[in-house]
């Protein structure tokens, strides 16, 4: 029997969530579910805390379904699921950071989110940071950040570097931390679904997407046809432009500029249609729990069109240029090679798990409406490096030009929204939604009148951050950037 | 690659004609300037970016700012990658308690005279975040001084731009 139903069956059903399980476990098979996903019978989705509960979503290896397992910690105390598992390292720290629970038996107990400067902070977090070292002849230190030199978010890296390689980097995270989940406590939907799209700005829709699905499934409702297919439509709007824009970054910081000038060009191209079709470049507060917020009139359709016909035409020669560039090619083959093996071990979502043989899409092994009637495939490779990362990404870019025509081929008429049934009983919701960057996830419990008792979301970032230092290790310290782009993790959607 | 560059240069540029300045914007830094009694570094300003909490919204306006649509540097504005190259910084982001030391030593390392733009609705009250315990009451104004608030969520390009267009003209 699968693993995830054999502890389903020893845990607790909890009514009212959907439209997965959820049961509550003892410590004892709460530690059989961390060996699980430490024997890679289960993959992590991720792990979350509230005042006496600590939470945790996983996928079965063997059948794909999904459950969540909950245990009761009125101590505040859990059993570590880092112990055996590191991918829930920083998930724990985050857990002890917010929420004040403490993973017992945890490794690394330093505070995460939390650097000693929030009028709340406890006492350890405002200790000086305890790097990790590395010790050797010759190794130096190099220091970068919070506030990097190009217009990107912030962070802290400790490089450790013998000569120009690369010996150990550690990253150091929770600038960009706002509050998010804090905020959601006590919200109505209306402010839910914005805060949700304010997590990460460039899954805007992702984020809204996922939330309202959530919130859907915690009220047992539906959005209309019309709403579902619009949706879709703006998530691969959203994955177009950000893929361009990315591929075009990639190789700048090889430095080969023309690539970035003319991926720009088709990044505001497909910025623009969005705002001809939706009224925002972003299309940000587009999608409503119920539904979306934004019909597409014939103009808006048009101005797609056009720009998926620019697309068609500007793309391939540009993907030619990238193929048969050989000094950009000895930048991009072979850097920051990320092994199979960990993205497996980490369940990393999105390029970064797809370009080293992890072959999972939400939309197509969690499949959500409208996916289930479009056709597409799911591009993968096992080389795992840059270069791989690139070629996912030009591949998907490719797919999402053909969902969005089938998109505008079978848009049903209809209404946008349907009117969601608050007030009537409280309720839990779970769902994920690939985004560009992979899977995002959102958890929800309502209260009977409808607001957000408790929200917790997911950046795919969250298992795909730790692989970008294991993936720089060995490479030279100019070729950061690259690795770093190649991955391009969201900050604020894991600083949260 | 030649064919690229070549079409490159037998193509209409894709460059838009610039905006007009704004003109709140204008008469918000007239007063900021006579602050700094108008002292005049001619029509080129040095930007560095300081994200002090943003959802990278922001970000991805300021990063269009320098497309082939925009092209940012034909104003004679460009990005810098360290504040002591700078005159403005521009912020954005609701301020979190995280980033407010490092925005302030930003701050510090930006030689005088120097300029703050505020970008982005976070930036200027904390917009949603705003009442969240992870972020400074007040936002970026409660750590530095601003000069220019330029307003959106995020701001559109054009908007970003028509602001530091005021910020040039009010120097000259």
């Amino acid at each position: 029997m699968a693993a995830l139903s054999e502890l389903l069956a020893k845990g607790k059903r909890v009514e009212a969530h959907r439209p997965v399980p959820r049961a509550m476990l003892d410590a004892n098979t709460w530690m059989e579910a961390a060996h699980a996903l430490a024997d890679e019978r289960m993959t992590l989705l991720t792990l979350w805390g509230e005042r006496e509960a600590a939470h945790m979503a996983a996928r079965d290896a063997e059948s794909g379904a999904i459950a969540v397992f909950s245990f009761a910690c009125p101590n505040g105390h859990f059993p570590s699921v880092g112990a055996v598992h590191l991918p829930a390292v920083r998930l724990e720290r985050t857990m002890r950071d917010l929420h004040g629970l403490v993973a017992v038996g945890a490794k690394d107990a330093r505070a995460w989110l939390d650097h000693g400067k929030w009028p709340h902070s406890r006492a350890e977090a405002c200790a000086p940071y305890d790097f990790l070292s590395a010790a050797g002849e010759g190794l130096h230190r190099i220091v970068v950040g919070p506030v990097h030199a190009g217009i990107i978010e912030p962070g802290n890296f400790r490089f450790t570097a013998g000569g120009e390689t690369v010996v150990r980097l550690e990253e150091r995270l929770g600038y960009v931390h706002k509050g998010i989940e804090g905020l959601m406590a006590g919200a109505d939907l209306q402010r839910g679904v914005q805060l949700a799209g304010r997590t990460s700005g460039d899954s805007t829709v992702a984020y809204a997407f996922a939330f309202a699905r959530a919130a859907e499934a915690a009220l047992e409702c539906e959005a209309p046809p019309r709403a579902v297919w619009l949706r879709a439509l703006m998530a691969e709007l959203e994955r177009l432009a950000n893929h361009f824009g990315d591929i075009g970054a990639i190789c700048n910081d090889a430095a080969f500029a023309l690539m970035h000038a003319h991926t720009g060009v088709l990044r505001e191209r497909a910025l623009r249609a969005s705002e001809a079709a939706f009224g925002h470049r972003l299309m940000r507060d587009c999608i409503v729990p119920g539904g979306v917020a934004h019909d597409l009139d014939d103009q808006g359709s048009a101005a797609i069109r056009a720009m998926i016909a620019e697309a068609r035409r500007r793309f391939p020669p540009l993907v030619k240029l990238y193929d048969d560039t050989t000094s950009l090619q000895d930048r991009t083959v072979g850097t920051g090679y990320l092994k199979p093996r960990l993205a497996r071990q980490y369940g990393a979502g999105g390029f970064v798990g797809r370009a080293s043989a992890r072959d999972f899409d939400v939309r197509r092994d969690l499949v959500y409406a409208p996916y289930d009637r479009m056709r597409f495939v799911v591009p993968k490779r096992s080389d795992g490096d840059v270069n791989a990362r690139v070629w996912v990404r030009i591949h998907e870019v490719e797919q999402s030009l053909d969902l969005i025509e089938q998109i505008l081929a079978s848009l049903p008429t209809g209404p946008l929204r349907t009117t969601l049934p608050i007030g009537e009983e409280a309720g839990e919701g779970l769902a994920l939604v690939e985004g560009f960057r992979g899977d995002v996830l959102v958890w929800l419990r309502l209260n009977a009148d409808g607001t957000i008792a408790r929200c917790h979301l997911r950046d795919p970032s969250w298992f795909q951050w730790p692989l970008l230092e294991a993936a720089i290790e060995g490479n030279i310290v100019a070729d950061f950037p690259l690795c770093n782009k190649s991955f391009n993790c969201s900050y604020s959607g894991h600083d949260l | 690659m030649r064919r690229h560059i070549f079409q490159g240069m037998i193509h209409a540029p894709l460059t838009e004609a610039a905006p007009t300045p704004d003109d709140t914007a204008l008469a918000e830094l007239t007063q900021a300037l006579e602050r700094t009694a108008r002292r005049r570094l001619g029509r080129s300003l040095s930007i560095r970016e300081v994200d002090a909490g943003s959802c990278n919204g922001c970000e991805l306006e300021i990063h269009a700012l320098n497309n082939a649509f925009y092209d940012l540097e034909r104003f004679g504005l460009r990005f810098v990658a360290s504040p002591r190259h700078a005159d403005v910084l521009l912020v954005t982001g609701p301020l979190t308690h995280n980033m407010r030391e490092a925005l302030e030593r930003t701050y510090c390392a930006t030689p005088d005279p120097k300029w703050v733009v505020a970008a982005g609705d976070c930036a200027i009250d904390g917009g949603l975040f705003a009442g969240s315990p992870a972020c400074v009451v007040g936002s970026v104004g409660a750590a530095v001084p601003i000069d220019l608030h330029i307003r959106g969520c995020p701001p559109q390009p054009v908007d970003l731009l028509k602001g530091l267009l005021a910020l040039l003209e009010a120097q000259a």
